[in-house]
């Protein structure tokens, strides 16, 4: 299982659709990540990239095509093998009670534990271990509620790592956070990646920053995979102009391509 | 620390309540008295276990259906069992243990239908309609309850009230030896989910990519706590309040995991009801006050000066 050359997480022509629904919303998508990967998988609203997320973890089983975290379907893992394999930062979650940061990393210990064992002294030092590589050490006294958007974030990813996973999955994290925590937080992603050989797999509406840091791309729209690979090879002009209905400009930064969107000419507009 | 001050308490609460009665038993003569063997001491221990149930229901319940103002008694439970023990009451149906099983038969019911309409949307229980389904399926027993009560005879009527503010008058050694058996098996389920229960705060989704077989905890979870609740409201009638307000000043001193939580719930929800048994069968000797309204008069004071802290923090 733990063969090398086997992918962590392998998508291969997935097909979905809800029940009810009249479309797919994934069709035909293909995606592989393996250990030192950082793919990033961008999109317009509504192109089936959170639905991409839930198949490839196993919460939705995919009606043709494959998803395997490694080497085994995704749907088919209990989940607590599940969570020390793989480590999930979601888009949205509460706090019902008050906690403290130190509680809220302890959590993600939790798939290590056994039914009535308490948690040991290795457990303690995972969580000060996920804190210190987020930079999030000084906060470990804090309650949850008193941390910026930023630190909460932080806070979150050492909750993903003190599960000791070898992917880390995570949607849209660095949304309504200001460029500061946002460039810190990818740089962040980044370096676990390129330190520790962690496979990333990051859901992203933001094309420059996923364009800046991630090995590969792939771009949905309306379900279908419209390009995928690295990331001058899909944010062209003319694919980004398509897909998102709005006329850009490309430059190139650090070898990357980024893009700027153009104001549109009075007559044109809707 | 705290530990040893919520055990003394408890076991402050199960003396007092042997010692203290209507009738005077001299300190000396309490382990030789007939009264304090055959009525006090059981009463007590089934007033522990009761009120344990309860506040550890409660307590586990609150974590199931994401909202702190849970209460075993919200999800139409006490309806079910209130509406089998009126119809016992006008039934006549008599025997030692005609009502409680007439209760218990009641509570099951309300907990099916509660169960499955918390199914409706598919494999997976939905809190939000267990909560709704609950109330619904409470107060359709409730009305029922009413009209049956409302055509009764004067004595049926004030037994059957009397039986749904909750007491604990008909405590007997066999009785609490239905619960000892009975209780194991539920409190075992409920603590066996107390690592999950700390994951469901964060929500469903975040609960299971951290390893909680979420679907499952929600399922055994709701049928261990109803049934505990259900074995609960059999033997002592409603009894409101402790499931609510125990949890919550549990909360307070032990915080939010629930292995430390739900047994610190039991313990003080033993005790409370232990307490306030006792004051329910001495303050107005010698008759007697239905217990349920003495945790009503302690519980809701405390539970608003809960809400204040609740609306500060």
């Amino acid at each position: 299982m733990n063969n090398m050359t086997e992918p962590l997480l392998r998508l291969n022509a997935v097909r979905y659709r809800y029940p009810g629904a009249s479309s797919d919303a994934l069709a035909g998508v293909s995606l592989s990540v393996g250990p030192g990967d950082f793919h990033a998988v961008i999109g317009p609203n509504g192109s089936g990239k959170t639905t991409l997320v839930r198949v490839a973890l196993g919460a939705l089983a995919p009606l043709a095509g494959s998803a395997d975290i490694d080497g085994r379907p995704a749907s088919r893992w209990p989940r607590q093998a599940l969570a020390r394999l793989v480590g999930v930062v979601p888009q949205r979650e509460d706090n019902l009670f008050p906690q403290r940061v130190r509680e809220t990393v302890l959590l993600g210990r939790y798939a290590h534990l056994s039914l009535w064992g308490r948690e040991r002294p290795e457990d303690h030092a995972a969580v000060m271990r996920a804190l210190t590589a987020c930079d999030a050490q000084h906060l470990v006294e804090r309650w949850v509620w008193t941390l910026s958007g930023g630190e909460y974030q932080r806070v979150r990813v050492a909750r993903a790592l003190a599960q000791g996973p070898r992917l880390l999955v995570l949607d849209e994290p660095a949304v309504s956070l200001d460029l500061q925590h946002e460039m810190g937080l990818f740089e962040l992603i980044r370096g676990l990646v390129d330190t520790q050989g962690l496979g990333v797999l990051m859901i992203t509406h933001d094309l420059n920053l996923a364009a800046r840091f991630a090995d590969s791309l792939l771009l949905l729209e309306g379900g279908r995979p419209i390009a995928s690979g690295p990331p001058a090879d899909v944010l062209t002009q003319q694919t980004v102009e398509t897909v998102f209905s709005w006329p850009v400009r490309m430059e190139t930064v650090d070898g990357r391509p980024q893009m700027i969107p153009l104001r549109q000419p009075k007559e044109s507009r809707a | 620390m705290k530990w040893a001050l919520l055990v003394t308490v408890a076991v402050l609460a199960l003396v007092a309540s042997v010692a203290v009665g209507p009738a005077a038993v001299p300190l000396g003569e309490l382990l030789r008295s007939d009264i304090v063997w055959n009525l006090r001491a059981p009463r007590t221990l089934l007033a522990f276990l009761v009120g344990g149930s309860l506040g550890i229901a409660g307590a586990g319940l609150q974590a199931l259906v994401r909202n702190p103002l849970a209460d075993p008694f919200l999800l139409g439970l006490s309806g079910g069992a209130g509406l089998g023990a009126v119809l016992a009451i006008a039934l006549h149906l008599s025997g030692p243990w005609a009502l409680p099983l007439a209760a218990f038969a009641g509570a099951l019911a309300a907990l099916a239908l509660v169960y499955r309409l918390g199914l409706i949307g598919g494999a997976a229980l939905d809190p939000r309609i267990l909560l709704l389904g609950g109330v619904a399926i409470g107060a359709f027993a409730a009305a029922i309850t009413t009209a049956i009560v409302s055509l009764a005879d004067a004595s049926e009527l004030r037994n059957a009230f009397l039986w749904l503010w909750g007491g604990l008058s008909s405590a007997s050694w066999d009785a609490v030896l239905v619960i000892v058996l009975y209780a194991p098996i539920p409190i075992a389920v409920l603590l066996a989910a107390s690592r999950p229960l700390d994951l469901l705060a964060l929500g469903e989704e975040p609960a299971r990519y951290l390893g909680a077989d979420v679907d499952a905890v929600k399922r055994r979870v709701y049928l261990a706590a109803s049934l505990l609740t259900a074995a609960a409201v059999a033997v002592s009638g409603v009894i409101g309040f402790v499931g609510l307000v125990v949890p919550h000043l549990a909360r307070l001193t032990w915080g939010h995991r629930h292995r430390a939580l739900l047994p610190a719930a039991f313990v003080g929800g033993g005790a409370l009801l232990a307490i306030a048994d006792t004051l329910a069968r001495t303050v107005v000797a010698p008759r007697e006050l239905p217990v349920g309204v003495v945790t009503a008069l302690i519980g809701v004071p405390v539970f608003t000066l809960l809400l204040r802290r609740w609306t500060i923090a």
